[in-house]
């Protein structure tokens, strides 16, 4: 600084002068500094802006590749639902199928004895009276033969009428008793038509809710196939929805396997010793968390061999006998893990009721010692959670299959919108530096704002003198 | 695939690899059993007792007395190696206080106190035993008194070693004149850490949390 303000004996003539020959020096190269400025800034900002470019283009094709896994992951999804929807319909119609030959016999022996039961309670007219003869015979007799035996034979016809009318009462009201009886006969035939069709009428009402169903979910399929948007933003939701009912379940699950850890981990150590250690874990611990993942795994492949879930693909397609083979096997060894697990919740039991005997006798405390009279209960409640824990954890593999599923959506879903935020920063850092070239002009030219107005002066000038000399000439 | 591989056996190479050192503890304790001093005998039986409601499994243990010639196994009143398996643990345990109790209702004076000769034998099991943290009590009134002939000017090795000096009474010429007391209580600080050890003084045995 001393040497720049003694360049002559006057400091302030120094500082002047040094400003004079600065602001020349920077009003000489002031197209050249206005020129690499403009150049960095547009450099820059095209860098930017290219890289937001590619930034973009890496978010459309992610959101693309997102949009095609949830599709496909929907369409599998839906694809499941109509089968098992396919698979109940079959089952509906081979049942009522299998029992159509019955119920078919059923209805037509019905209607047959209804028949023959109509036929026989049709009503039959009584027998004509017998004295239709009589009357004749009476008519046919000559006068002259004895007349006077008119009266008696009369008499008879009287008699046979009444008689007659009698057993054509008789045999009237026997005809009526039997035809009643007949369409008494006919009633519970009538009660066995009218429940078989009405078990009928609720099989085809099923059915027929069924294809409602089922045209409902092949038109979402449709949306799904066709790729349309409203599909997809359910998709997405539901993906949603489902990371995060499935991360609080396997939270859950986490709290449980937790519990289960710390009723073996204590007397693990009676079987693997309490000291050794795996690195910087006690064996004890290393060994009841394999037994834990090792039921957690049986579960998983038991739920697959069940084909409850789709997580290991080779299972499933697994033929139906080596499937059922895996079921049992992967069930007795989830069976034999609970048991130990319950042995090891009662060794700890009586290895914590040995440590608080030995603690209260080294305390001088013999009357803690005792042995409390409901201590079975707590007992009982370990074992019996060391024995239904192991087969609860086997149904995590249902939300832990539903996480995974959701979680490629969800992770797709944080990386399209992290790369969006990137792409944007990246622009908006090039309009920055852009902006920052013009402003970085202006500020160049501050210092310069006398040479640049004397520079504006003479070139004003230089204007007028060339207009006046036009003006001269025409 | 293969880098995954390498990642998992270099992270499992790393756990294994890493501070295998022992960490069980080994105690040693020294019962001065001279004169007027096992009287005091309860109070150490009550100390055991608690120490071994700290000790845990793989730890060592061992109480011994100070008599005229401490340098000796048959000194040792009773020890124990805790089993790894927790159950054995409290066996060990209930079996190490029927001893020390047996010890204590049939404890007989010493004439003479070999203080530095059961520190000797302190540090040799230790040191057999090989434990991660080493641990010398010391129930004394730290006075000590050897029979002619024996030597004890010997420089004891205890880099490693904590001594701690438990119930350290006044004797009646230390009322008279207190340096001797604290003259004494110095001259073992001085020995003990001279060698490397470090050095304790706990008087007030209803605080016992800090011990171990």
């Amino acid at each position: 600084m001393s040497f720049m303000l003694g360049i002559t004996p006057w400091p302030t003539v120094s500082a002047l002068l040094w400003i004079i020959l600065i602001t020349a020096a920077l009003y000489l190269i002031r197209n050249t500094a206005h020129q690499t400025i403009q150049a960095a800034a547009h450099g820059l900002h095209r860098s930017f802006r290219l890289a937001s470019k590619a930034v973009s283009r890496s978010e459309t094709s992610l959101a693309v590749r997102n949009r095609d896994v949830l599709l496909a992951a929907g369409r599998e999804a839906k694809e499941r639902i109509i089968e098992r929807e396919f698979d109940r319909i079959n089952e509906t119609v081979r049942k009522d199928l299998a029992n159509y030959s019955g119920l078919h016999r059923s209805l037509s022996e019905s209607i047959g004895r209804i028949e023959k039961d109509h036929q026989e309670a049709v009503d039959v007219p009584p027998d004509p009276p017998g004295w239709v003869k009589a009357v004749e015979a009476v008519a046919d007799m000559d006068a002259k033969d004895g007349r006077a035996h008119i009266g008696s034979i009369l008499s008879d016809i009287h008699k046979s009428l009444i008689k007659a009318h009698k057993e054509a009462m008789t045999a009237y009201h026997a005809a009526s008793a039997k035809r009643h009886k007949l369409l008494r006969h006919m009633r519970p035939d009538w009660r066995q038509i009218q429940q078989t069709l009405a078990a009928v009428g609720k099989n085809v009402d099923s059915l027929l809710s069924r294809s409602v169903t089922i045209d409902r979910h092949m038109q979402e399929y449709e949306d799904i196939v066709h790729g349309q948007d409203r599909a997809m933003s359910v998709l997405s939701s539901s993906s949603l929805v489902n990371f995060f009912v499935s991360a609080f379940v396997l939270c859950i699950a986490i709290g449980g396997a937790t519990i289960n850890f710390s009723l073996i981990a204590r007397p693990m150590a009676e079987m693997v010793g309490g000291t050794s250690l795996i690195g910087n874990f006690r064996t004890a611990d290393i060994a009841a968390l394999v037994i834990i993942l090792v039921e957690i795994s049986m579960g998983l492949f038991l739920m697959e061999s069940l084909r409850i879930t789709r997580l290991f693909p080779v299972i499933g397609a697994l033929p139906d006998k080596t499937r059922k083979r895996m079921v049992y096997i992967t069930f007795s060894i989830l069976f034999l893990l609970a048991g130990v697990e319950a042995g090891l919740a009662y060794m700890r039991e009586v290895l914590l009721h040995d440590e608080l005997a030995t603690s209260a006798l080294l305390r001088g405390d013999t009357g803690a010692t005792a042995t409390g009279e409901y201590m079975w209960i707590t007992t009982t409640a370990q074992m019996g959670m060391g024995f239904i824990l192991p087969f609860a954890l086997t149904f995590v593999a249902i939300p832990l299959e539903t996480f995974v599923h959701s979680l490629r959506t969800v992770i797709g879903l944080l990386a399209i919108s992290m790369l969006r935020a990137f792409a944007l920063a990246l622009r908006l850092l090039g309009n920055i530096f852009l902006y920052l070239g013009v402003l970085l002009k202006q500020v160049y030219d501050i210092p310069l704002f006398v040479p640049l107005w004397i520079e504006e002066r003479i070139a004003r000038a230089s204007a007028e003198h060339d207009h006046d000399l036009k003006g001269a000439r025409l | 695939m293969k880098r995954g591989i390498l990642f998992t056996l270099c992270v499992l190479l790393a756990s294994c690899s890493s501070d295998t050192a022992p960490r069980n503890t080994g105690v040693y304790m020294l019962l001065d059993t001279s004169g007027t001093y096992a009287e005091e005998l309860i109070k150490a039986e009550q100390i055991i007792r608690f120490t071994l409601s700290r000790l845990d499994a793989s730890d060592s243990f061992a109480v011994a007395r100070i008599d005229t010639g401490s340098f000796s196994e048959k000194d040792i009143i009773a020890k124990a190696s805790f089993d790894d398996r927790p159950s054995a643990v409290n066996r060990q345990k209930r079996l190490f206080a029927q001893q020390v109790s047996e010890f204590v209702e049939n404890a007989t004076p010493a004439p003479y106190t070999d203080i530095t000769g059961g520190l000797l034998q302190a540090v040799e099991f230790l040191n057999e035993k090989g434990t991660g943290t080493k641990t010398i009590l010391i129930f004394s009134d730290l006075k000590e008194d050897l029979e002619k002939g024996y030597v004890r000017d010997i420089e004891i090795e205890l880099e490693g070693f904590e001594v701690i000096a438990l119930n350290v009474t006044k004797l009646r010429s230390d009322n008279i004149d207190p340096r001797e007391y604290l003259g004494r209580l110095e001259e073992w600080r001085g020995r003990v850490e001279k060698t490397g050890g470090q050095w304790r003084v706990i008087n007030d045995l209803d605080g016992l949390e800090g011990l171990l």
